[in-house]
Protein backbone atom coordinates (compact mmCIF):
# COMPACT_ATOMS: atom_id res chain seq x y z
CA UNK A 1 0.00 0.00 0.00
CA UNK A 2 0.90 3.75 -0.97
CA UNK A 3 2.57 5.90 2.53
CA UNK A 4 -0.51 7.86 3.51
CA UNK A 5 1.01 10.39 5.82
CA UNK A 6 -0.60 11.26 8.85
CA UNK A 7 -1.07 14.79 9.47
CA UNK A 8 -2.48 16.07 13.46
CA UNK A 9 -4.72 19.18 13.02
CA UNK A 10 -4.52 21.41 16.30
CA UNK A 11 -7.24 23.48 15.99
CA UNK A 12 -8.31 26.55 18.04
CA UNK A 13 -12.03 26.14 19.45
CA UNK A 14 -13.11 30.12 18.53
CA UNK A 15 -12.00 30.37 14.96
CA UNK A 16 -10.65 27.39 12.71
CA UNK A 17 -12.21 24.94 14.84
CA UNK A 18 -15.63 26.49 13.28
CA UNK A 19 -14.03 26.85 9.89
CA UNK A 20 -13.47 22.85 9.94
CA UNK A 21 -16.92 23.04 11.00
CA UNK A 22 -17.97 24.90 8.26
CA UNK A 23 -16.04 22.62 5.58
CA UNK A 24 -17.72 19.43 6.61
CA UNK A 25 -21.11 21.51 6.12
CA UNK A 26 -20.27 23.18 2.88
CA UNK A 27 -19.20 19.26 1.81
CA UNK A 28 -15.64 20.43 1.01
CA UNK A 29 -13.10 18.02 0.22
CA UNK A 30 -10.75 17.60 3.34
CA UNK A 31 -8.38 14.58 2.69
CA UNK A 32 -8.83 11.80 5.50
CA UNK A 33 -5.06 12.41 6.40
CA UNK A 34 -5.91 14.99 9.04
CA UNK A 35 -7.23 13.82 12.51
CA UNK A 36 -8.01 17.16 13.76
CA UNK A 37 -7.79 17.98 18.09
CA UNK A 38 -9.70 20.92 19.64
CA UNK A 39 -8.35 23.38 22.05
CA UNK A 40 -9.39 26.58 23.38
CA UNK A 41 -6.56 28.48 21.96
CA UNK A 42 -3.25 27.95 19.83
CA UNK A 43 -1.83 30.01 22.85
CA UNK A 44 -2.31 26.59 25.04
CA UNK A 45 0.06 24.70 22.22
CA UNK A 46 2.81 23.40 24.40
CA UNK A 47 5.71 22.88 21.90
CA UNK A 48 5.36 19.50 23.86
CA UNK A 49 2.48 18.24 22.50
CA UNK A 50 3.88 19.08 19.09
CA UNK A 51 6.61 17.07 19.62
CA UNK A 52 4.85 13.92 21.02
CA UNK A 53 2.11 14.15 18.27
CA UNK A 54 5.51 13.20 16.50
CA UNK A 55 6.66 10.98 18.94
CA UNK A 56 3.19 8.25 18.33
CA UNK A 57 3.27 8.58 15.09
CA UNK A 58 2.20 11.58 13.30
CA UNK A 59 4.76 13.04 10.27
CA UNK A 60 3.22 16.36 10.69
CA UNK A 61 1.71 19.12 12.47
CA UNK A 62 -0.76 21.81 11.17
CA UNK A 63 -1.88 23.92 13.93
CA UNK A 64 -4.70 26.68 12.64
CA UNK A 65 -5.41 29.74 14.85
CA UNK A 66 -7.19 33.17 14.71
CA UNK A 67 -5.80 36.06 12.98
CA UNK A 68 -3.51 38.34 14.91
CA UNK A 69 -5.87 40.48 16.43
CA UNK A 70 -8.90 38.76 16.59
CA UNK A 71 -7.83 36.33 19.78
CA UNK A 72 -10.25 35.77 21.88
CA UNK A 73 -8.50 35.78 24.24
CA UNK A 74 -6.49 38.56 23.23
CA UNK A 75 -2.79 37.54 22.87
CA UNK A 76 -2.62 34.02 22.93
CA UNK A 77 -2.14 33.13 19.04
CA UNK A 78 0.57 35.85 19.57
CA UNK A 79 2.13 33.24 22.45
CA UNK A 80 1.74 30.95 19.81
CA UNK A 81 3.90 32.60 17.16
CA UNK A 82 6.77 33.05 19.36
CA UNK A 83 6.72 29.80 20.62
CA UNK A 84 6.22 28.38 16.76
CA UNK A 85 8.64 30.41 15.08
CA UNK A 86 11.60 29.35 18.45
CA UNK A 87 10.78 25.55 17.65
CA UNK A 88 11.36 25.80 13.82
CA UNK A 89 14.49 27.50 14.37
CA UNK A 90 15.79 24.75 17.14
CA UNK A 91 14.25 21.81 14.78
CA UNK A 92 16.27 23.06 12.15
CA UNK A 93 19.36 23.40 14.08
CA UNK A 94 18.94 19.84 15.39
CA UNK A 95 18.75 18.36 11.31
CA UNK A 96 14.86 17.75 11.87
CA UNK A 97 12.68 18.82 9.48
CA UNK A 98 10.71 22.30 10.36
CA UNK A 99 8.50 21.88 7.26
CA UNK A 100 6.28 19.05 9.54
CA UNK A 101 5.55 21.79 11.84
CA UNK A 102 2.79 24.48 10.57
CA UNK A 103 1.36 27.41 12.10
CA UNK A 104 -1.11 28.93 9.92
CA UNK A 105 -4.49 31.33 10.83
CA UNK A 106 -7.17 30.61 9.49
CA UNK A 107 -10.77 32.34 10.79
CA UNK A 108 -14.30 31.04 11.19
CA UNK A 109 -15.21 32.16 7.59
CA UNK A 110 -12.46 30.68 5.73
CA UNK A 111 -13.70 27.09 5.64
CA UNK A 112 -11.74 27.33 2.03
CA UNK A 113 -9.18 28.01 3.19
CA UNK A 114 -9.34 25.27 5.71
CA UNK A 115 -9.49 22.54 3.34
CA UNK A 116 -6.90 24.38 1.13
CA UNK A 117 -4.43 24.45 4.11
CA UNK A 118 -5.47 20.29 4.56
CA UNK A 119 -4.69 19.34 1.16
CA UNK A 120 -1.47 21.65 0.56
CA UNK A 121 0.25 20.36 3.94
CA UNK A 122 -0.67 16.62 3.18
CA UNK A 123 0.97 17.23 -0.07
CA UNK A 124 3.88 18.07 1.64
CA UNK A 125 4.30 15.46 4.28
CA UNK A 126 3.58 12.92 1.42
CA UNK A 127 6.89 14.68 -0.29
CA UNK A 128 8.67 14.47 2.91
CA UNK A 129 8.17 10.72 3.70
CA UNK A 130 7.30 9.23 7.31
CA UNK A 131 8.69 11.17 10.21
CA UNK A 132 11.36 8.70 11.52
CA UNK A 133 11.08 8.23 15.38
CA UNK A 134 14.11 6.00 16.45
CA UNK A 135 13.96 2.96 18.71
CA UNK A 136 17.63 2.68 19.47
CA UNK A 137 17.87 4.58 23.19
CA UNK A 138 14.42 4.81 23.76
CA UNK A 139 13.82 1.02 23.99
CA UNK A 140 16.20 0.97 26.69
CA UNK A 141 14.93 3.58 28.52
CA UNK A 142 11.26 1.82 28.96
CA UNK A 143 12.91 -1.09 30.37
CA UNK A 144 14.59 0.88 32.80
CA UNK A 145 11.92 2.84 33.63
CA UNK A 146 9.04 0.32 34.12
CA UNK A 147 11.56 -2.13 36.00
CA UNK B 1 29.90 -6.10 57.87
CA UNK B 2 32.92 -4.31 56.15
CA UNK B 3 33.01 -1.05 55.31
CA UNK B 4 31.20 -0.22 52.30
CA UNK B 5 33.36 -0.22 48.70
CA UNK B 6 32.41 2.61 46.64
CA UNK B 7 33.79 3.79 43.09
CA UNK B 8 34.03 6.75 41.36
CA UNK B 9 34.47 6.59 37.56
CA UNK B 10 34.52 9.31 34.82
CA UNK B 11 33.58 9.01 31.03
CA UNK B 12 33.39 11.54 28.92
CA UNK B 13 33.23 14.30 32.26
CA UNK B 14 35.48 17.62 33.00
CA UNK B 15 36.32 15.66 36.71
CA UNK B 16 33.52 18.10 38.54
CA UNK B 17 31.24 15.69 39.48
CA UNK B 18 34.75 14.10 41.51
CA UNK B 19 35.18 18.08 43.10
CA UNK B 20 31.69 17.96 43.87
CA UNK B 21 31.79 14.65 46.47
CA UNK B 22 34.28 16.67 48.07
CA UNK B 23 32.26 19.77 48.20
CA UNK B 24 31.00 17.45 51.52
CA UNK B 25 33.28 19.45 53.46
CA UNK B 26 34.39 17.46 56.88
CA UNK B 27 32.05 14.81 56.08
CA UNK B 28 34.46 12.90 53.99
CA UNK B 29 36.45 11.62 57.17
CA UNK B 30 32.98 10.29 57.78
CA UNK B 31 32.66 8.84 54.62
CA UNK B 32 36.40 7.54 54.76
CA UNK B 33 35.16 5.65 57.89
CA UNK B 34 32.62 4.32 56.52
CA UNK B 35 33.96 3.23 53.00
CA UNK B 36 36.91 2.39 50.71
CA UNK B 37 37.52 4.02 47.39
CA UNK B 38 38.42 1.16 45.55
CA UNK B 39 38.15 2.32 41.92
CA UNK B 40 38.47 6.11 41.09
CA UNK B 41 40.92 6.60 38.02
CA UNK B 42 40.66 10.95 39.39
CA UNK B 43 42.37 9.65 43.24
CA UNK B 44 43.24 6.46 42.93
CA UNK B 45 45.84 4.38 41.06
CA UNK B 46 43.51 1.66 40.41
CA UNK B 47 43.73 -0.38 36.91
CA UNK B 48 41.02 -1.33 34.82
CA UNK B 49 41.97 -4.93 35.25
CA UNK B 50 41.94 -4.49 38.83
CA UNK B 51 37.83 -4.15 38.32
CA UNK B 52 38.10 -6.44 35.65
CA UNK B 53 39.02 -9.14 37.90
CA UNK B 54 36.72 -8.07 40.46
CA UNK B 55 33.17 -10.27 41.56
CA UNK B 56 29.63 -9.24 40.28
CA UNK B 57 28.75 -6.78 42.61
CA UNK B 58 31.86 -6.24 44.23
CA UNK B 59 31.03 -2.67 44.51
CA UNK B 60 28.43 -1.30 46.71
CA UNK B 61 28.02 2.20 45.50
CA UNK B 62 29.47 3.28 41.85
CA UNK B 63 28.83 7.13 41.36
CA UNK B 64 29.08 6.96 37.56
CA UNK B 65 29.49 10.72 36.15
CA UNK B 66 30.23 11.72 32.40
CA UNK B 67 28.82 10.50 28.78
CA UNK B 68 29.07 8.24 27.36
CA UNK B 69 31.19 9.44 23.84
CA UNK B 70 33.86 6.29 23.18
CA UNK B 71 33.97 2.21 23.10
CA UNK B 72 35.91 3.09 26.47
CA UNK B 73 32.87 4.74 28.30
CA UNK B 74 30.90 1.69 26.91
CA UNK B 75 33.25 -1.19 27.98
CA UNK B 76 33.62 0.80 31.71
CA UNK B 77 29.69 1.24 32.04
CA UNK B 78 29.18 -2.77 30.98
CA UNK B 79 32.34 -3.57 33.86
CA UNK B 80 30.98 -1.25 36.72
CA UNK B 81 27.47 -2.48 35.98
CA UNK B 82 28.23 -6.03 36.33
CA UNK B 83 30.41 -5.39 39.48
CA UNK B 84 28.39 -2.61 41.17
CA UNK B 85 25.95 -3.28 43.66
CA UNK B 86 23.52 0.15 43.08
CA UNK B 87 25.04 2.47 39.74
CA UNK B 88 24.25 5.66 40.13
CA UNK B 89 24.19 8.30 37.12
CA UNK B 90 26.04 11.15 38.86
CA UNK B 91 25.54 14.66 37.17
CA UNK B 92 23.60 16.24 34.52
CA UNK B 93 26.70 14.17 31.67
CA UNK B 94 25.81 10.58 33.02
CA UNK B 95 22.32 11.70 33.40
CA UNK B 96 21.33 13.03 30.20
CA UNK B 97 24.23 13.31 27.97
CA UNK B 98 25.27 16.56 29.51
CA UNK B 99 27.56 19.65 27.72
CA UNK B 100 29.40 17.26 26.07
CA UNK B 101 25.46 15.62 24.52
CA UNK B 102 25.92 19.01 22.69
CA UNK B 103 27.87 17.14 20.47
CA UNK B 104 24.54 16.02 19.12
CA UNK B 105 23.30 18.30 17.19
CA UNK B 106 26.25 18.23 14.50
CA UNK B 107 27.37 14.81 12.98
CA UNK B 108 30.56 13.37 13.89
CA UNK B 109 32.62 14.06 10.33
CA UNK B 110 31.46 17.78 10.73
CA UNK B 111 32.49 17.73 14.81
CA UNK B 112 35.94 15.85 14.06
CA UNK B 113 36.90 18.59 10.90
CA UNK B 114 35.54 21.79 13.12
CA UNK B 115 37.84 20.33 15.98
CA UNK B 116 41.17 19.50 14.31
CA UNK B 117 40.78 21.58 11.09
CA UNK B 118 38.90 24.36 11.13
CA UNK B 119 38.64 26.07 14.93
CA UNK B 120 40.47 29.45 14.73
CA UNK B 121 42.97 28.31 17.15
CA UNK B 122 43.57 25.45 14.95
CA UNK B 123 47.37 24.68 13.83
CA UNK B 124 47.25 21.69 11.83
CA UNK B 125 48.50 22.15 8.28
CA UNK B 126 49.27 18.58 7.35
CA UNK B 127 45.56 17.57 8.52
CA UNK B 128 46.79 15.34 11.10
CA UNK B 129 43.63 13.78 12.60
CA UNK B 130 43.75 11.33 15.66
CA UNK B 131 43.46 7.06 14.49
CA UNK B 132 41.60 4.43 16.30
CA UNK B 133 45.30 2.36 15.88
CA UNK B 134 49.02 4.09 14.72
CA UNK B 135 52.03 1.65 13.95
CA UNK B 136 54.78 3.42 15.56
CA UNK B 137 57.66 1.12 14.51
CA UNK B 138 59.83 -1.50 15.95
CA UNK B 139 56.45 -3.50 16.59
CA UNK B 140 54.95 -0.82 19.20
CA UNK B 141 51.03 -0.07 18.19
CA UNK B 142 49.66 2.70 19.94
CA UNK B 143 45.61 2.72 20.29
CA UNK B 144 42.97 5.27 21.06
CA UNK B 145 39.41 4.33 21.70
CA UNK B 146 36.62 4.73 19.22
CA UNK B 147 34.24 7.30 19.44
CA UNK B 148 30.72 6.58 18.66
CA UNK B 149 28.54 8.20 16.23
CA UNK B 150 26.53 10.04 18.75
CA UNK B 151 27.05 11.08 22.45
CA UNK B 152 25.00 9.23 24.99
CA UNK B 153 23.55 9.26 28.45
CA UNK B 154 24.46 6.42 30.79
CA UNK B 155 21.10 4.89 31.08
CA UNK B 156 21.20 4.25 27.02
CA UNK B 157 24.06 1.92 27.58
CA UNK B 158 23.35 -0.08 30.74
CA UNK B 159 20.79 0.19 33.40
CA UNK B 160 20.49 2.03 35.76
CA UNK B 161 19.77 2.28 39.72
CA UNK B 162 19.47 5.63 40.74
CA UNK B 163 20.14 9.31 39.10
CA UNK B 164 21.56 12.40 40.23
CA UNK B 165 20.86 15.27 38.43
CA UNK B 166 23.26 18.67 38.45
CA UNK B 167 26.67 20.21 37.17
CA UNK B 168 27.74 19.17 39.14
CA UNK B 169 25.50 17.95 42.02
CA UNK B 170 25.63 19.98 44.88
CA UNK B 171 27.81 19.16 48.07
CA UNK B 172 24.81 18.62 50.57
CA UNK B 173 22.78 16.89 47.93
CA UNK B 174 25.66 14.33 47.55
CA UNK B 175 25.76 13.83 50.90
CA UNK B 176 22.16 13.49 51.37
CA UNK B 177 22.65 10.54 48.62
CA UNK B 178 25.85 9.19 50.14
CA UNK B 179 24.22 8.69 53.76
CA UNK B 180 20.59 7.10 51.61
CA UNK B 181 22.87 4.72 50.32
CA UNK B 182 25.31 3.96 53.99
CA UNK B 183 21.67 4.15 55.45
CA UNK B 184 19.84 1.34 52.87
CA UNK B 185 17.15 3.73 52.86
CA UNK B 186 16.44 3.83 49.62
CA UNK B 187 13.40 4.81 47.25
CA UNK B 188 12.76 2.10 44.92
CA UNK B 189 15.11 2.25 41.71
CA UNK B 190 14.69 4.48 38.95
CA UNK B 191 14.52 7.39 41.10
CA UNK B 192 16.17 10.81 41.10
CA UNK B 193 17.98 10.78 44.39
CA UNK B 194 19.52 14.51 45.45
CA UNK B 195 17.43 16.98 44.08
CA UNK B 196 13.77 18.36 44.78
CA UNK B 197 10.51 17.16 42.30
CA UNK B 198 9.42 21.17 41.85
CA UNK B 199 11.34 23.76 39.76
CA UNK B 200 14.12 25.90 40.62
CA UNK B 201 11.60 29.06 40.56
CA UNK B 202 10.12 27.25 43.60
CA UNK B 203 13.67 28.10 45.41
CA UNK B 204 14.48 31.32 43.63
CA UNK B 205 14.11 34.77 45.95
CA UNK B 206 13.75 36.96 42.85
CA UNK B 207 9.93 38.61 42.34
CA UNK B 208 7.42 37.68 39.43
CA UNK B 209 5.81 41.04 38.28
CA UNK B 210 4.24 40.04 35.23
CA UNK B 211 6.03 42.34 33.34
CA UNK B 212 6.37 41.57 29.37
CA UNK B 213 9.35 41.87 27.41
CA UNK B 214 10.25 43.62 24.54
CA UNK B 215 14.21 42.16 24.82
CA UNK B 216 16.44 39.11 25.23
CA UNK B 217 19.45 39.82 27.03
CA UNK B 218 22.45 38.06 27.45
CA UNK B 219 24.00 37.90 30.90
CA UNK B 220 27.04 40.34 29.53
CA UNK B 221 24.75 42.90 28.86
CA UNK B 222 22.67 43.36 31.35
CA UNK B 223 23.30 44.02 35.39
CA UNK B 224 19.97 43.16 36.46
CA UNK B 225 18.25 44.64 39.36
CA UNK B 226 18.54 42.34 42.37
CA UNK B 227 15.01 42.18 42.88
CA UNK B 228 12.85 41.13 39.84
CA UNK B 229 12.67 37.94 38.16
CA UNK B 230 15.66 37.61 35.75
CA UNK B 231 13.27 35.95 32.53
CA UNK B 232 11.33 39.80 33.05
CA UNK B 233 14.47 41.10 32.89
CA UNK B 234 15.18 40.02 29.41
CA UNK B 235 17.18 36.64 30.33
CA UNK B 236 16.64 33.30 28.99
CA UNK B 237 16.78 32.11 33.05
CA UNK B 238 16.00 27.98 32.67
CA UNK B 239 14.69 28.05 36.22
CA UNK B 240 10.84 27.37 35.12
CA UNK B 241 11.82 24.35 33.52
CA UNK B 242 14.45 22.90 35.62
CA UNK B 243 14.13 20.64 38.53
CA UNK B 244 15.01 22.50 41.76
CA UNK B 245 17.53 20.94 44.46
CA UNK B 246 20.27 23.66 43.97
CA UNK B 247 18.66 25.99 46.06
CA UNK B 248 18.70 28.23 43.23
CA UNK B 249 22.31 29.39 43.50
CA UNK B 250 22.57 31.16 40.37
CA UNK B 251 19.76 33.33 40.35
CA UNK B 252 20.48 33.97 43.60
CA UNK B 253 23.79 35.94 42.30
CA UNK B 254 21.67 37.42 39.27
CA UNK B 255 23.10 34.83 36.83
CA UNK B 256 20.39 33.01 34.76
CA UNK B 257 19.81 29.40 34.97
CA UNK B 258 21.18 27.17 32.73
CA UNK B 259 19.20 24.09 33.70
CA UNK B 260 22.01 21.51 35.06
CA UNK B 261 19.13 19.84 37.01
CA UNK B 262 17.35 18.96 33.88
CA UNK B 263 13.55 18.51 33.51
CA UNK B 264 11.43 19.19 36.37
CA UNK B 265 8.81 16.68 37.51
CA UNK B 266 8.89 12.93 35.88
CA UNK B 267 11.67 13.67 34.53
CA UNK B 268 12.59 10.96 31.26
CA UNK B 269 8.91 12.26 30.33
CA UNK B 270 9.74 15.76 29.89
CA UNK B 271 11.30 18.09 27.79
CA UNK B 272 13.37 20.82 29.49
CA UNK B 273 13.91 22.77 26.24
CA UNK B 274 10.05 22.48 24.87
CA UNK B 275 9.00 23.60 28.62
CA UNK B 276 10.93 26.51 28.58
CA UNK B 277 9.81 27.90 24.42
CA UNK B 278 6.50 27.64 26.43
CA UNK B 279 7.19 30.09 28.98
CA UNK B 280 9.54 32.08 26.72
CA UNK B 281 6.13 32.26 24.55
CA UNK B 282 4.35 33.95 27.24
CA UNK B 283 6.79 36.29 28.14
CA UNK B 284 6.22 38.78 24.70
CA UNK B 285 5.15 41.86 24.87
CA UNK B 286 2.63 41.53 21.94
CA UNK B 287 3.23 42.55 19.14
CA UNK B 288 2.54 41.97 15.18
CA UNK B 289 3.86 39.31 13.54
CA UNK B 290 7.27 40.72 12.18
CA UNK B 291 8.50 41.70 15.78
CA UNK B 292 7.39 38.68 17.98
CA UNK B 293 9.82 36.53 15.15
CA UNK B 294 12.57 38.89 15.32
CA UNK B 295 12.17 39.29 19.19
CA UNK B 296 12.16 35.55 19.00
CA UNK B 297 15.56 35.38 16.68
CA UNK B 298 17.19 37.34 19.86
CA UNK B 299 17.90 34.02 21.53
CA UNK B 300 21.18 32.85 20.47
CA UNK B 301 21.78 29.32 19.88
CA UNK B 302 18.79 27.99 20.39
CA UNK B 303 20.19 24.37 20.91
CA UNK B 304 22.91 25.54 23.02
CA UNK B 305 20.85 27.02 25.13
CA UNK B 306 17.95 25.28 25.55
CA UNK B 307 19.49 21.77 25.81
CA UNK B 308 22.98 22.97 27.40
CA UNK B 309 23.06 19.56 29.98
CA UNK B 310 20.61 17.00 28.89
CA UNK B 311 20.43 17.14 24.74
CA UNK B 312 21.17 13.15 24.34
CA UNK B 313 18.48 12.23 27.62
CA UNK B 314 15.59 14.70 25.82
CA UNK B 315 13.02 13.89 23.80
CA UNK B 316 13.81 16.34 21.06
CA UNK B 317 17.57 14.66 21.28
CA UNK B 318 16.09 11.21 20.22
CA UNK B 319 14.37 12.72 17.55
CA UNK B 320 17.89 13.85 16.62
CA UNK B 321 19.32 10.58 16.28
CA UNK B 322 16.28 9.39 13.73
CA UNK B 323 18.34 6.80 11.49
CA UNK B 324 17.26 8.84 8.96
CA UNK B 325 19.05 12.05 10.07
CA UNK B 326 21.79 11.18 11.25
CA UNK B 327 24.70 8.64 10.48
CA UNK B 328 24.77 5.57 12.50
CA UNK B 329 27.68 3.36 12.07
CA UNK B 330 26.59 0.58 14.33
Amino acid sequence: MAYEPKLLGILCHWCSYSASDAAGAARLSVPANLRTMRVMCTGRVDPTLVIQALQRGADGVLICGCHLGDCHYNSGNQRALGRFHLLSRLLADLGLEPDRVRLEWVSAGESERYAELAHHMTKRLRNLGPFQWPTLDTATTEVIRNG
Amino acid sequence: MGKLKIAVYWAASCGGCEISVLEIHHHITQLMDAADLVFCPCLVDTKYADVEAMDDDAIDLCLFNGAIRTEENVHLAELLRRTSKTLVAFGACASAGGIPGIANASTLEALMERVYLTTPSTDNPDGVMPQPSTDMGEGVRLTLPKLLPMVKALHHVVPVDYTVPGCPPEGKQVWRVIEAVVSGDLPPPGAVLGAGDRTVCDECRLEKRDTKITAFVRPHELIPDNTTCLLEQGMVCMGPATRSGCDARCPDVNMPCRGCYGPAGDGFNEDAGLKMIGVLGGLLEPGNEDALRSLMDEIADPVGTLYRFGLPGSMLGRAAQAPGNRDDAE
